[in-house]
């Protein structure tokens, strides 16, 4: 056998094992946190930054995400890596409703389905109806303007969950061959989408 | 008429290479100032983080139950009603997490910081976020 095909076999193995070893390499992780004492808002001469957990110590277990907290929290609390509280005194569970809304359908950039799942297993009704948003659907006035000043969506999205940088998290549904669920009125701008598992059970 | 060439361009680039290179010294995104009494009665300004709490606690259990206010700012806490057990006494009562005797565990920022939302990670822009 000429040497070159020797050569030019070992160099396939190894491609090949290369390939292989790095498929099954886990995704690297580039995320980083700053330490709380070169945070900016702890005093690094306080006592309190020896003790306080530190944000990488925490987060980086969890789904890792490219903004915010560099975390997706509803994920994180679906696979389990969280248990949160739900409720401090009683044992009334969080009233989680599995309803979507889709948004935005006579704007310009891609619908909005709002699952009501990821938000119930946070927040109670209360924090959003009737206050911030009407429970009516298509009543409250939804308006990116005022979601940019911190207002309605705007309230926790750019303050505490996922920013408002991360426009296709919420404008999620592309209206390329979109139809709006039936009995959804001519012109409306919002409609109800209830679940097989909710209309089942009705 | 000859021009000179342009003496300043490189302090120019020379300025504006060092702002791009020292690294902006940012909050985990959503820490929260509270400096509304703090410092003016004498400690440090409170550093809130909602990371920390969020990974034991549900948004409700403080803005449903303990009847925060989604709104930084909007709140007005005391230590008076804290040791109550209102606001952060829900948890802050040597039961469930540390008591309020512990005042540099909270008290922790950094003096002169205005109350407020702060937080790196894309959460700089127009409005209040």
């Amino acid at each position: 056998m000429p040497r070159a095909a020797i050569l030019r076999f070992v160099a396939q193995v190894l491609a090949c094992a290369t390939v292989a070893v790095h498929a099954q390499a886990p995704q690297p992780d580039f995320r980083q946190w700053v330490a709380i004492e070169k945070d900016g808002v702890h005093d690094p001469k306080g006592p309190a930054v020896q003790s306080l957990q530190q944000p990488r110590e925490a987060l980086q277990p969890l789904a890792p995400d490219g903004a915010g907290n560099q975390v997706r929290w509803v994920e994180a609390l679906r696979q389990g890596q969280i248990n949160p509280r739900p409720r401090l005194h009683g044992t009334q569970p969080l009233e989680v409703r599995d309803t979507e809304i889709y948004l935005n359908l006579r704007g310009g950039t891609p619908i909005v389905k709002f699952p009501h799942l990821a938000h119930t297993q946070w927040l109670a009704c209360a924090n959003c109806h009737e206050g911030l948003f009407r429970k009516e659907v298509g009543t409250s006035g939804l308006d990116m303007r005022r979601i940019l000043q911190g207002e309605q969506c705007g309230v926790c999205h750019g303050a505490v969950s996922f920013p408002l940088t991360e426009c296709n998290k919420c404008h999620n549904t592309s209206r390329i061959g979109f139809h709006a669920p039936d009995g959804t009125p001519q012109g409306a701008r919002a409609a109800l989408v209830v679940p097989p598992s909710t209309s089942a059970a009705r | 008429m000859k021009r000179e060439p342009a003496r300043w361009l490189p302090l120019i680039f020379a300025f504006l290479f060092a702002i791009a290179s020292v690294p902006a010294a940012r909050a985990e995104y959503a820490d929260v100032v509270l400096n509304k009494h703090a410092e003016a009665e004498g400690v440090r300004p409170v550093v809130f983080p909602h990371w920390f709490h969020r990974v034991r606690f549900r948004c409700a259990v403080c803005h449903d139950e303990l009847g925060f206010k989604m709104r930084a700012g909007a709140n007005e806490v005391t230590m008076k009603d804290i040791v109550d057990g209102k606001f952060c006494g829900g948890c802050h009562n040597g039961d469930i997490a540390w008591s309020p005797d512990r005042c540099d565990l909270c008290h922790s920022g950094k003096p002169g910081l205005k109350s407020g939302i702060y937080g790196g990670h894309h959460s700089t822009g127009p409005g209040y976020w």
